[in-house]
Parts: structure tokens; C-alpha cells; sequence
């Protein structure tokens, strides 16, 4: 590695390297800082100054105002967790089974199969909601949380990194090895190429739980009674008059529909960052 | 690969690849197929209320979801599209998608680039990168409708924390109605894209220059290269493709862009200046006067445009070391089968 004379070129760079960081870094935090501590802030506190940087004293004040609005902090997030998980487990084994379906056997659709899923790996769920919206409308399935979990059974991108991954780390003597000594091809499916998946489902399921936490379209297309509402649709309700005054209970509201992701970002940060690496989740 | 166990196995392959293939077939295709077809339609909410309050009743339903047609009885069915594409709304929106994309991802990928660069030096080894990279990822994690509500509070007129801070150091006398005006809520939301995607951008392009083999870049040492023309000669050439892909991935995202505008804005796009694609889509169909027929020939006339650039994408990601594996064991059996043939031809000498 050449190393440079000059010496203080460096230095000064690295300064203002530093300084741009730092200044990016405060740019990620501030927005939610403000929102987290102005959800503690009374509405006179707020109109005072709304650029709160430290907390107050009146987050029990702002709970229970907005527990008696139609804001439902609780409902929004047992729904959310309700389709999330569902669809989460769905997309991740069947992604599997479907990548193990192209990796391990050698049928004569295989490869037209793989580059389809590779062709339509992109198309988003939005485009056809007019289609998906009249159908499941037709068969009275609106506000059911089915039509949300149930489609996530074809992931593509889901399975396009499962078969990424399962082609180097599934040495195909083992599913032989089981072949010879009886097993069926389910049980070597669950018992012996699901373990060794692991670490790939662990990624692909933090980002399809994530993703499916955050989606406001589809839920917003299918879901209008308010007592099915999801986490980023109870956000709305959030711009109602009836909040109009109260500036302090709508940072909390705000704050209530991301306190979860927060948590598990920070305690899975390191996972879910050597997963974007990977590109594992599209723009 | 062994070809002879792999026969006898093969069905268990497609029972594998059934599970998918009839919820792709049930949850996509056809509702693809029914967005397609209603775009060719008359149908709207109020003739589907109509429809299910005449068979309540239990009368002849005296209208019918059908094709379109004029007066005469001759089939009109592009009308919708000609609707859609003689709608002013429809080409501000399709203005707006590319105009806070375009805003959006310029700054975006520069930034994500400089940053990738830093991040991979060997010269400046830059203290706390893994922190830095976890908080400039973290916006892209959290729930977007909440990050837009957030913003609208922080840029709100009255009692918005920007104005806040912009009276205190003097910048301003009085308060901005930044929501009011078309330049600003525009650049607000291209700033909340910007700011919610260079952190997933730069961590994409952070992989794609440590993929680079290192040995380039000694070369480049050796031959006495400096900062400039190391990034100028050896990162960005093969950066290319990477570039590329995340041009075109962006680019899908940008065009189905919802939850900020759509957050933001809410229906109506604030007077239209933020009205996206996809919002256009949603309030035409799911609001006011629900004209899902129109808003299904909308829809498709954006899939066309994504076919267009997912079809780039695909291109790209095509395994083109499979490719050209398939490629040759075809015609090495081509040319065996050829060998057969002519060996045959010649009365099976050997």
C-alpha cells in the first residue's frame, strides 16, 4: 500500500469526511428524536416551541387522550402482527420449497420455470389491485386479512434469493444420503433442508415481516372497517380534525406505529444490513 | 449432474413448485387479467351498487357489467384509455412521478456513491462505520405513511418544528406555508425519498466495490494512480452494471411511488403538485366516484411502463455463466446426436 508524504491534505480531508458524516447521521436521528420527545410534550409546550429536544412531562396526558380518539394503538398492532407473522411464515417456507423444487430435482419445466420467476420478479402488487380488489370483493373476502397472508405464498424476489442461496450451501449427496435410508421427500425437505436454510430464512423473514409491516396500499384497498386497520393505516386517522389540537398525542400516535420497528432494527441491525448487502430487498 | 436419478425424482419437482404456481396463478395472473379486462369495461361502483340492489330486490337486473360500446351498438372499448390518456391529471401525475423521482435519486445515488467510497478506502480508515451505516439505513426500515405524517408535522405551517428552528436563526420573519407551494412540497417529498433510500443505496454500492477484486486496485498503486483516478478507472467501470440495477430497481419503486405523496398530500395531492402515479390510480378507483374501469386502463398503461424496465432488469440478472453452460451442453448433444446420425449413415463403422 503506497503510503502519502503529505500529511495534512489527509487530515483536513478526513475532517470534513467526518463532519459530512456526522451531519448525516444527525439528519437520520432528529426527525424521530423530535417525534419521541415532542410525544411527551404538552399542546401549550408544543405551540411554545415545537422543536423539542428534551423530554417532558406529559406522556401519561397524551396516552390517554389518544386512547379515547379512534386512534387504536392496540388493535392497529395486533392486526399488523396478526398479517405480518402469517405472511412472513408462508413466504419464507413455501420460497423454499419452491427453490428446493428448482435446485434439487431435474424436471423438464425447470429452467422455463426459474426464468419466469426471474421475469416477473419485479411487477408491483399495486398495479393490479383493480383485479385483486373486484376478486376477492366477489367472493366477500374484503376486510378479511386472508387476501393480505395467503398471496404471500408466490414470492418471487423471496425465491429468487433462496435458490441464490440454497445452490452452494445444499450439497445434494445429503438429500441422496436420505433418499437411501428411507426418507420420504417432505420429511427430507422439513427435517434436513429447512435447518440448513436457516440463516437465509432468518434474513428473508426479517425483511418480508418489515415490508409487510410497512405496506399502506394494498391494506388501504382491501381493509375499511376501522377495526381491521394496520399499524400505517391507523397513521391516518392521525390527520383527523379531532387530533387538530392535540400536537403532543399525534407525535405519540406516530411514535406507537414505529416503536416496534425501532426495536427490532436496533437489536437486528447488524443482520438486517449484511441483508441489504446481499440485495436481498428491492427498491 | 448425474441425469439418471434425476428422472425418476422429477415429479417431485413439480409437486414442490406447486404450492407457488397456483397462488402466483390465483393472486397475479389473474387478477392481472382481470385489471386488463375491466379497463375495457363499463364497470364503476355505482353500476356494481345498482347491479346488487336490483338482484336484493329480486328484479332482471336492467344493467350489466359489459364492453363498451356507443350509441349504435359498435364496440368502443379504448375509451378508457382514450380517457385516461386525454386526462391532464393523468400527465401531471406521470410528470410529477418522474420529476420527484428524478430530484429524488440524482442527489441519491452521488451521495450513496461518495459514501461507498469513503466507507471502502484503504488510505482514510474512517472510525464507527458500522454505526454510520446502521443509522443512515435506518429511515429505509421505518413504516413510510408514518415517516410522511412525521414530515408533514416537522414542515407544518402553524406548529412545525422547521419553522420553529428557521425563526430562531433569523432566517425567516414569518412562517412558510411550504405544503402551499408547488416547489416546496415537491422537494419535500423528493427529499423524504432521498433521505428514506442513499443509506440503502450506498450499502448496495458499498457491496458492489468491495466485490471488486482487490487486485486492481494494487495495480492501480502500483502504476502510481491517486484517489481521482483510482475511483475514475477502476471503481466506477466496474461499478457499471450494479449502477445500473440500482438505476432500474429506483426507477420501478419510483413509479408506483404511494405512501409519502399519498401520505402528504392526501387525496387531491394538495392541489395536484404531488399527485403521483399510483395516487392518481388509488383515488381514481377506490375514492369519490370509484371508476374502476378507468383507473384499471391507468393501471395497465403503468405496467407497460414497468414491463419496460423490469424487462432491462431481467436481462441483467440473467445467470449468464448458466446461460452459456446451457448453451454449450446443447450443442454438444446437438453435434453428438449430428455424430450418431452420420455414423449410422455410414453403416455403423466404427
Amino acid at each position: 500500500m503506497a503510503k502519502r508524504k503529505n500529511k495534512v491534505g489527509p487530515v483536513v480531508a478526513h475532517f470534513w469526511i467526518y463532519v459530512l458524516l456526522i451531519l448525516l447521521a444527525i439528519l437520520s436521528i432528529l426527525p424521530f428524536w423530535i417525534m419521541f420527545m415532542n410525544a411527551t410534550r404538552s399542546t401549550p409546550e408544543i405551540n411554545a416551541n415545537s422543536l423539542g429536544l428534551i423530554p417532558s412531562k406529559y406522556l401519561a396526558r397524551n396516552w390517554n387522550v389518544i386512547g379515547t380518539k379512534s386512534f387504536n394503538a392496540m388493535t392497529g398492532f395486533i392486526n399488523s402482527m396478526i398479517i405480518s407473522t402469517g405472511a412472513t411464515a408462508l413466504s419464507v417456507y413455501f420460497s423454499s420449497m419452491t427453490a428446493y423444487s428448482i435446485v434439487a430435482y431435474r424436471w423438464k419445466m425447470r429452467r422455463a420455470f426459474f426464468t419466469f420467476i426471474m421475469a416477473v420478479l419485479m411487477i408491483p402488487s399495486q398495479i393490479i389491485s383493480i383485479g385483486f380488489y373486484q376478486m376477492m370483493y366477489s367472493v366477500g373476502m374484503n376486510n378479511s386479512f386472508l387476501p393480505l397472508i395467503i398471496p404471500a405464498i408466490a414470492s418471487p424476489a423471496v425465491v429468487f434469493y433462496m435458490k441464490q442461496y440454497m445452490e452452494p450451501a445444499l450439497p445434494l449427496e445429503i438429500v441422496e444420503a436420505a433418499r437411501i435410508d428411507g426418507a420420504g421427500e417432505f420429511f427430507t425437505f422439513n427435517r434436513i433442508v429447512i435447518p440448513i436454510m436457516k440463516p437465509a430464512i432468518a434474513t428473508q423473514a426479517i425483511f418480508a415481516f418489515v415490508q409487510k409491516w410497512n405496506e399502506l396500499f394494498v391494506p388501504s384497498v382491501l381493509l375499511t372497517d376501522v377495526k381491521k386497520y394496520t399499524m400505517p393505516m391507523m397513521v391516518s386517522l392521525l390527520k383527523g380534525d379531532i387530533y387538530k389540537t392535540e400536537y403532543g398525542s399525534v407525535y405519540l400516535g406516530l411514535s406507537l406505529t414505529v416503536l416496534p420497528l425501532f426495536i427490532v432494527y436496533f437489536l437486528l441491525s447488524k443482520y438486517i444490513i449484511a441483508g441489504v448487502a446481499l440485495g436481498s430487498v428491492k427498491g | 449432474m448425474n441425469k439418471k436419478k434425476g428422472v425418476s425424482y422429477a415429479k417431485w419437482g413439480y409437486i414442490f413448485a406447486l404450492p407457488f404456481c397456483i397462488a402466483y396463478l390465483i393472486f397475479m395472473i389473474y387478477p392481472i387479467f382481470n385489471t386488463f379486462s375491466i379497463g375495457f369495461t363499463n364497470m364503476t361502483d355505482r353500476l356494481q351498487m345498482q347491479i346488487a340492489q336490483e338482484e336484493m330486490m329480486g328484479i332482471e337486473p336492467t344493467v350489466q357489467v359489459e364492453l363498451l360500446r356507443d350509441e349504435e351498438g359498435n364496440l368502443t372499448i379504448f375509451d378508457n384509455y382514450k380517457f385516461v390518456l386525454t386526462d391532464p391529471n393523468f400527465w401531471s401525475s406521470l410528470k410529477n412521478t418522474c420529476i420527484i423521482w428524478g430530484v429524488n435519486f440524482a442527489p441519491q445515488i452521488l451521495l450513496a456513491l461518495v459514501l461507498a467510497v469513503w466507507f471502502t478506502s484503504t488510505r482514510n480508515k474512517i472510525k464507527g462505520k458500522g454505526l454510520f451505516k446502521v443509522l443512515f439505513y435506518m429511515p429505509n426500515i421505518i413504516t413510510a405513511a408514518t415517516i410522511a405524517m412525521l414530515f408533514t408535522k416537522l414542515f407544518d405551517y402553524n406548529k412545525g418544528p422547521v419553522n420553529d428552528l428557521l425563526r430562531m436563526l433569523g432566517v425567516i420573519d414569518s412562517n412558510i406555508d411550504f405544503f402551499s407551494d408547488e416547489f416546496a412540497s415537491k422537494a419535500i417529498v423528493a427529499f423524504v425519498q432521498f433521505w428514506m433510500w442513499y443509506g440503502y443505496t450506498m450499502i448496495i454500492l458499498i457491496s458492489g466495490i468491495l466485490g471488486i477484486s482487490p487486485e486492481l486496485f494494487e495495480a492501480a498503486d502500483i502504476d502510481g494512480a491517486n484517489g481521482w483516478q483510482k475511483f475514475r478507472f477502476v471503481t466506477l467501470p466496474n461499478l457499471k452494471s450494479i449502477m445500473l440495477f440500482t438505476l432500474v430497481t429506483s426507477m420501478i419503486g419510483g413509479m408506483t411511488m404511494f405512501d409519502i405523496p399519498y401520505m402528504v398530500g392526501g387525496q387531491g395531492g394538495i392541489k395536484g403538485h404531488i399527485r403521483t402515479l399510483s395516487v392518481y390510480i388509488f383515488e381514481m378507483s377506490f375514492t369519490g366516484g370509484k371508476l374502476y374501469n378507468r383507473a384499471s386502463a391507468a393501471s395497465m398503461l403503468v405496467f407497460v411502463m414497468i414491463a419496460v424496465l423490469a424487462a432491462i432488469i431481467f436481462f441483467m440478472l440473467r445467470d449468464k455463466d448458466e446461460m452459456a453452460r446451457h448453451k454449450i451442453e446443447k450443442a454438444q448433444t446437438k453435434a453428438y446426436k449430428k455424430m450418431l446420425k452420420e455414423e449410422k449413415a455410414k453403416g455403423g463403422v466404427q
